[in-house]
């Protein structure tokens, strides 16, 4: 076995080069709240965006442990149906677009810059913009649970006519809020790609940008792709409801169909732009506690673009049981198994990376690794919801909860959680504590299992999703859901007092935290990184492969 | 940097954010044309059941009567019309080619006029292109007053192109109430004129 050394730079961190950018002619920054509202500092507004993510995080879970408790037992035992739905419906939104979008936006807030020598984001009020309408946005949302007939209760997916023609009065204010946060990621993209495209260290091609550089640029396309067709669905809706039009409306003319074809136009696209971030993140931290390069850098460059291209052809097999002539659903089955293929490379690259490789098992490590084994897990239920005579037995069953669930917490979630232990020591100057970190992923990953391994089970034995009762042939395999919903929500206020102590204090971490490894040009400025950074641009030294 | 690369940066971004934003733009525009693209690619394909709501002419003496193809009605209330709509025969069989009348009844059970329209699907979806029909209830929206009952005919042929592997083909009507020309049925009950302005 390899012997394990933990990566022990000295520490040689150059307190001295902090002072040098903080020197000149900046004008005091306003004090208390008001520095927060009016920051143009892409650092702060990342820790924002972080902060902002973590708060929903919490909010989304409580309204998971609500479905999870009504669910531990048969029967309608603790909330009534209307609020159940209400609640699987709150759950999902605020985690796809309050949790997981911006805390991505935030670590591309917080790294990019860096990663690329750029003092800045290239639009820095424009920034500061996109960050605060978040909590117009989501405040608007929140408040429709209080609202006469109750908020959003139509699932996610908000399919027509149950967002229009059944929906309750408060659907315009969630179009709204939907709205919003629409824009504000729009004007993050646009922020991410001028930032990329034009302000990157002399001597830096494309093709030497970071992988989180890389993906996040190609997220950023999908989101200016997608969200203003999620935009103008939205606005369907809108005059549907409150302007007499017939978008989705048969009497009128429209087509319930239509809204569903769409809303996954937008919404497949939408998924990967919760998971190619994630890619990023991990083909960073691997290398770094395998302490060897990257396996194949280029080909994770085009396997990420060609899973970007692809996803623009797949939106069917979402749709497979709504009724679709016999050639649509061939051409949305293998396309969609096509997109195995360019993750298949991914999995390989990071699993070749890490064979033969001196690996050690610091905390952004363990949740790396339990990304690649618990998202494949993800990709192949996958596979088998692309299969579409298969599709039909498992449509709208707990086993496509299951799927997505995979996909996306130990996927999106964990790989936020790594990034976030990977690039604590250089936000604070302060490493993670060790054995709270530890005790948070064991307990997250333990957790995050027992909530969704036996979702599989459930889904395959027939369990409808978003249903409060079920029969009692399930009660067996929910209550053990249930169990690892709460050990996992509540595992995560360790990871609130890791981050906390963090920022308070801990052992130092130099410049180059995580070893020679990690050796992007965020690692070559202080930790903490000073609040302003490579104000000259660096010089890039391509390193020796 | 020299001042000269600064100003150019400037430019290079200010370029990249205005391609981005006729992106934006065009996306915007695309999700809007995605609808009539989506009615035209339906229309043409047959996709999804949806059918010409224009006559078409009858094409004649070409009967195929090697062929039998079993024609079934379905009559459905979609939402909250109160009429009843009824076929005098729930199934009928033909041969390709051969044109056929079937009757529909359309029955208002309420004691207020109203506006309603049944909207056609075709099932399945490769038989839609092969239904001709020459006359029908579904080109047009109907008017009924209180307690009025009229029957009206579907005049129809199957094409002789008929996919060979069709054998049957399912007709659903669904009834919908014509928006904006309804007397809410609380109205109904105090007034019954009005309800047919516009």
């Amino acid at each position: 076995m390899a012997p394990k050394v933990p990566p022990q730079p000295t520490l040689e961190q150059s307190s001295t080069a902090v002072e040098a950018g903080h020197g000149h002619a900046h004008a005091a920054p306003p004090k208390g709240i008001m520095r927060w509202l009016l920051t143009t500092n892409h650092k702060e507004i990342g820790s924002l965006y972080l902060i902002f993510s973590l708060i929903m995080f919490f909010i989304g879970g409580i309204f998971a442990l609500v479905v999870r408790a009504e669910l531990f037992q048969p029967g309608l035992n603790l909330v009534n149906p209307e609020f159940f739905n209400q609640m699987t419906t709150m759950h999902g939104l605020i985690m796809v677009f309050a949790a997981v979008m911006p805390a991505f936006t935030g670590l591309a807030n917080w790294m990019i810059p860096l990663q690329i020598g750029a003092p800045d984001m290239a639009l820095p009020r424009l920034n500061n913009f996109s960050f605060w309408l978040l909590p117009v946005a989501f405040t608007l949302l929140l408040s429709t649970l209080f609202m006469p007939g109750g908020g959003p209760n139509f699932g996610w997916t908000f399919y027509a006519p149950l967002s229009t023609t059944y929906a309750p009065p408060s659907t315009t204010f969630f179009i709204l809020a939907l709205h919003i946060a629409g824009v504000s990621s729009i004007l993050g993209a646009i922020n991410i790609i001028a930032t990329i495209l034009n302000m990157r260290a002399p001597g830096m091609r494309m093709m030497d940008m970071p992988l989180f550089v890389w993906t996040w640029l190609i997220t950023a396309f999908l989101l200016i792709a997608v969200m203003p067709v999620l935009a103008g669905v939205i606005t369907m809706m809108l005059m549907d409801i409150n302007f007499g039009t017939s978008f989705f409306n048969a009497a009128g003319g429209g087509d319930p169909v239509l809204f569903q074809h769409l809303f996954w136009f937008f919404g497949h696209p939408e998924v990967y732009i919760m998971i190619l971030p994630a890619f990023g993140i991990v083909s960073a931290i691997i290398p770094a506690f395998a302490r060897k390069r990257l396996f194949g850098y280029a080909s994770m460059v085009y396997a990420t673009s060609a899973i970007a291209l692809l996803s623009f052809l797949v939106w069917g097999h979402h749709m497979f049981a709504v009724g679709m002539p016999l050639a649509g659903q061939l051409f949305f089955m293998y396309s969609t198994m096509l997109i195995a293929v360019p993750t298949g490379v991914k999995v390989f690259n990071w699993v070749t990376t890490l064979f033969r490789g001196s690996i050690s098992f610091e905390p952004p490590m363990l949740f790396a690794l339990a990304f690649v084994v618990l998202f494949t897990i993800g990709g192949f239920s996958g596979l088998m919801l692309a299969i579409a005579p298969a599709d039909f037995q498992y449509h709208d069953t707990y086993f496509v909860v299951a799927h997505f669930h995979y996909v996306l917490v130990p996927g999106a979630v964990f790989s936020i959680m790594a990034g976030v232990y990977f690039w604590l020591p250089k936000w604070t100057g302060h490493y993670p504590h060790l054995r709270l970190s530890q005790w948070h992923f064991w307990l997250s990953v333990i957790g995050v299992n027992l909530t969704f391994f036996p979702m599989h089970f459930a889904g395959l034995a027939g369990m409808p999703r978003r249903i409060p009762d079920y029969a009692l042939q399930f009660a067996d395999f929910n209550l053990v859901s249930t169990v690892g919903a709460f050990m996992f929500g509540f595992s995560q206020l360790l990871f609130v007092a890791v981050v906390v102590l963090c920022v308070r204090g801990g052992k130092k971490a130099p410049a180059q935290a995580w070893g020679e490894y990690a050796d992007d040009l965020e690692w070559t400025v202080p930790s903490p990184a000073p609040l302003h950074t490579f104000e000259t641009p660096p010089t890039f030294q391509r390193p020796a492969h | 940097m020299s001042r000269n690369e600064t100003e150019s940066q400037d430019v290079k971004v200010r370029r990249t954010v205005w391609r981005s934003v006729a992106a934006l733009v065009g996306m915007f525009a695309f999700a809007f044309a995605l609808v009539p693209l989506y009615d035209v690619f339906c229309r043409v394909t047959g996709i999804n059941g949806k059918v010409d709501t224009t006559a078409q002419a009858l094409v004649h003496d070409e009967v195929d009567e090697s062929r039998m193809v079993t024609v079934q009605f379905i009559t459905r209330n979609g939402s909250g019309l109160p009429w009843r709509m009824d076929v005098e025969t729930r199934q009928v069989r033909v041969h390709p080619g051969q044109t056929s009348e079937v009757n529909f009844t359309f029955n208002n059970q309420s004691n207020a006029v109203s506006w309603g329209r049944a909207v056609p699907s075709v099932s399945p979806s490769t038989a839609t292109r092969h239904v001709r029909k020459a006359s029908c209830f579904c080109f047009e929206e109907q008017r009924l007053e209180a307690g009025e009952r009229i029957e009206m005919p579907l005049v129809f042929q199957l094409a002789r192109d008929l996919p060979s592997e069709v054998n049957t083909v399912t007709l659903v009507y669904t009834l919908y109430p014509v928006e904006g020309k309804q007397q809410s049925p609380l109205q109904a009950g105090v007034k019954t004129i009005e309800g047919d302005e516009a």
